[in-house]
């Protein structure tokens, strides 16, 4: 038996600053780079198929003739523009459920960030800019296919990406406090049953909210992905559109996505901090 | 109740279990003794009846786990390592759903479940989830999940590894129970203090091998003094400092942090050292354990 | 002492009557049942999804499209996509069962290697998760089609067949779902598993019919499980019958043998080593 001598650990002096939110985002950035492959399926393939089997399928049932979904815009048109905002919901709600129910209670992450200098509200803030960057490049592609599908064209399209981005932003957000919130998996069962669902078949996506019932069509207000495809469609489908918005209509749905996303990282932040007991 | 010759579990290249014969006695209790990766667990493995022998012949109650599992199975109650209970239920439920995988029926199950639970002591965590339970318990739960069937052996892999000391207690308070009640128990550990306390008799295994057998006061009586000197030098390599306490007793072991002094007398073992002008910065006399024994014939420390 | 296999099967198989031989399956379906109460919500909301689709579909989409033509008779949009959404939601929770809830019992719930510790066999286990899937299917495909009666998108009373019907597709996806899950190491292979599903949610005919796709792509469609499904529970909530629907049936039925046998094969593998 050999006996070993203990390496010596140098203990700190000075106290360093704490890295702020760019080193919790670049945490994030690291996780992903190690699962980004697995996120291919649901960021990027499974909107294209949704755009081919129901922009061009069903768009060629309903672009019949003269008639057309919405006056002057075909179908397909209509749902990649949907889709667009739809996509920036699903990734955005998707980057703030399990990996903040796994950072808090899984694999303890955000313990181990708080026994450094961060704060709570650098890793709420690092989460956000991270989700608005997978947000960013799920919605980007899925632009730039639809470019080359001939579904969209212009440079409006620009436009209705960072549209995209803040109606990301505002489904992220909200839910990040939900995460905070919930104790177990089946809360993420009940959220994507009960809202996510149908909020991607009810807001304008797949048909204008206006062949809805009344009240259903007013319930469909309180959306935020309705708010956010009126913006992706004003943007993409130009001014020569049936959805073609002035400035005001712009500035009010701009605002209410805006009061979901900043509303949702206020109570984000108070709610990590309780749940964190910091 | 088991007799095993020549037996072997290999994974490809890597040889698990390397030809060791083992025959346990009914109402004994039974050690596996050895670090991680002696072969202690795939060894429990096919005494389950879950892992096919590589070779050589292995008998549960007589019947021959190749063709008779199922069989061996009903009258076996296994403890895990891992405990491997189930999440989704309560404490009560994972004894009554265990029972039913035997095809027992439920009223017994039920009325089986109601006196475990008082031996586990859980009664007021019936109607638990399992994931709120403490470590302690959950082994309690596992214990009595493995005795749902009124088994003759009850095999436990590690039963106290990971536990405080307080819930090692309760635990080895119930296994005594069980003993005592004439339930045959085979159980692995790599703790000294364990294998002493519960097993009738040992099997020390390293690498896939049994280097020594017997009950664990023959075992320390063999391979070990009386007694044990612990010296504690402040030096970076206790080596340099075993020439000088070379012949005290019957044998020097040098570790990491401290030496080991095999000797009949350690007070009269301490005085000699004194004597010969050497100061140790701490020492500590105590009887000679397992881990002595274990040290003795492998040359290394049951715990890495 | 040497045993073949073929004496040890035989001899496990002589020795356990039929009713007994089920009795060990139904002790998992009951431990799923009993988990079940704990997450009644979920197991309530798998109920809506299909719901909403077939509001949205039927409603919204309905309004868009006007009528098809299915064998030259002109239907309602509603009532030509419900069977679909039956169909699918079927395959949907055979494979989100026999999928995401296997792969966490087998990799990290250790629920079949406790199993296994008793006298269940890895046949049982098979037989008992895929029961277990079938009945969960089977409570939702009677809601479903009780909501589409009320919704007034069921026209004949053939369609109460199309209930066993999707317990039949609910096999075949359940018994590959679970083999294929036992082929997966990481929670990235669960992604793969939307890879085969949600194209043939979109392109099983399911939303328009078989005539809209390209001739080239007909028989690629025609091909899928999916389809077979969707078009014998079409045939059965039209009234429509014909002999091609017992060639789906046929089609399923093949599918689900092989994958419950390929599934015990390969816990046996698995977990028995």
């Amino acid at each position: 038996m050999t006996a070993t001598t203990p390496a010596g650990v140098s203990t700190a002096v000075e106290s360093p600053p704490g890295g702020g939110w760019l080193s919790v985002l670049a945490y994030w950035m690291a996780v992903y780079k190690r699962v980004w492959k697995g996120t291919i399926i649901s960021s990027f393939l499974a909107p294209l198929a949704y755009l081919a089997g129901m922009g061009i399928g069903l768009g060629s049932l309903i672009d019949s003739g003269e008639r057309t979904a919405v006056e002057g815009v075909p179908y397909l048109a209509f749902v990649a523009t949907g889709l667009l905002a739809a996509q920036a919901m699903q990734t955005g709600v998707g980057e703030a459920t399990f990996p903040v129910m796994g950072a808090i209670k899984w694999h303890h992450t955000y313990e181990a960030m708080l026994a450094t200098p961060l704060r709570v509200q650098d890793l709420v803030r690092g989460h956000v800019v991270y989700a608005a960057i997978r947000v960013a490049t799920t919605v980007g592609v899925f632009a730039i296919v639809s470019i080359a599908l001939g579904a969209l064209s212009g440079w409006g399209v620009l436009g209705a990406v960072v549209f995209a981005i803040l109606g990301g932003l505002a489904f992220a957000m909200p839910v990040y406090f939900y995460s905070c919130r919930v104790r177990s998996e089946q809360g993420y069962n009940v959220l994507s049953r009960f809202v996510i669902m149908p909020l991607f078949l009810f807001s304008g996506t797949f048909f204008p909210i206006s062949q809805l019932p009344a009240w259903l069509e007013a319930l469909a207000w309180v959306s935020p992905l309705t708010h956010a495809g009126a913006l992706t469609r004003a943007a993409a489908l130009g001014p020569g559109s049936p959805f073609v918005l002035d400035l005001g209509g712009y500035l009010l749905h701009i605002a209410y996505l805006l009061l979901w996303a900043v509303g949702g990282y206020l109570l984000g932040v108070r709610a990590l901090r309780s749940r964190m007991g910091a | 109740m088991i007799k095993a010759v020549g037996l072997r579990k290999s994974f490809g290249d890597f040889t698990a279990v390397d030809g060791i014969d083992v025959e346990v006695a009914p109402g004994e209790s039974f050690g596996f003794l050895g670090p991680n990766g002696a072969g202690k667990t795939s060894t429990m493995k096919i005494i389950g009846c879950t892992s096919p022998a590589s070779g050589g012949t292995i008998r549960i109650l007589g019947m021959d786990p190749a063709s008779q599992a199922s069989k061996i199975k009903a009258r076996l109650g296994v403890v895990p390592q891992e405990d491997a209970l189930d999440a989704d239920l309560t404490v009560f439920e994972n004894l009554l759903v265990y029972g039913r995988y035997f095809g027992l029926p439920r009223a017994t199950v039920r009325a089986r479940a109601e006196e475990l639970l008082e031996f586990a002591q859980l009664v007021d965590k019936r109607d638990e989830i399992v994931e709120k339970l403490s470590g302690g318990m959950k082994r309690r739960l596992t214990i009595a999940r493995g005795l749902i069937n009124t088994p003759q052996i009850v095999l436990l892999d590690e039963p106290t590894t990971g536990l405080d000391p307080q819930a090692r207690h309760i635990l080895w308070d119930r296994l005594f129970r069980l003993k005592r009640e004439g339930v045959t128990l085979v159980l692995t550990t790599h703790y000294m203090d364990e294998a002493e306390q519960l097993c009738d008799r040992l099997v020390v295994m390293d690498k896939g091998r049994i280097v020594a057998e017997g009950s664990p006061r023959a075992l320390i009586a063999e391979h070990a003094s009386r007694e044990v000197l612990e010296l504690r030098f402040d030096v970076a390599d206790h080596a340099e400092r075993a020439a000088d306490v070379e012949g005290i007793g019957a044998r020097v072991e040098v570790l990491a942090d401290r030496l080991l002094l095999y000797v009949e007398n350690g007070d009269v073992a301490l005085e000699q050292v004194t004597a010969r002008g050497v100061h140790p910065m701490s020492s500590l006399v105590r009887r000679a354990s397992l881990e002595d024994v274990f040290l003795r014939l492998t040359g290394r420390s049951l715990i890495e | 002492m040497v045993t073949t296999t073929q004496e040890v099967s035989d001899r496990r198989r002589s020795r356990i009557p039929f009713p007994v031989a089920f009795a060990l399956p139904l002790a998992l379906v009951e431990r799923n049942a009993r988990a079940a109460r704990h997450f009644w919500l979920t197991i309530v909301s798998g109920f809506f999804e299909p719901v909403f689709y077939l509001f949205a579909m039927g409603v919204g989409i309905g309004a868009l499209v006007g009528d098809v033509m299915v064998d030259g008779v002109a239907i309602g949009y509603g009532v030509f996509v419900a069977p679909a959404l039956m169909a699918t939601s079927a395959m949907n929770g055979a494979v989100y069962d026999s999928t995401q809830n296997v792969f966490w019992k087998l990799r990290f719930a250790k629920t079949y290697d406790t199993a296994l510790s008793t006298p269940m066999r890895p046949t049982d286990v098979a037989i008992g998760e895929i029961s277990w899937a079938l009945l969960r299917g089977l409570i939702y495909s009677t809601a479903f089609l009780a909501v589409a009666a009320i919704g007034g998108f069921v026209h004949s009373w053939w369609a109460l067949l199309a209930i066993p019907a999707c317990t039949l597709i609910g096999l075949a996806f359940a018994s590959v779902g679970m083999a294929a899950t036992t082929y997966m190491s990481s929670w990235t292979h669960l992604e793969y598993v939307q890879l085969a599903i949600l194209p043939m949610f979109l392109f099983s005919a399911t939303f328009y019919p078989l005539s809209t796709y390209p001739a080239a792509l007909q028989w690629v469609v025609q091909a899928t499980p999916l389809y077979h499904g969707v078009d014998l529970v079409r045939g059965l909530m039209l009234g429509d019958l014909h002999a091609g629907l017992l060639v789906h049936v046929a089609y399923l039925a093949i599918f689900g043998t092989v994958g419950i046998w390929a599934t015990a094969k390969r816990i046996e593998r698995l977990l028995l080593t």
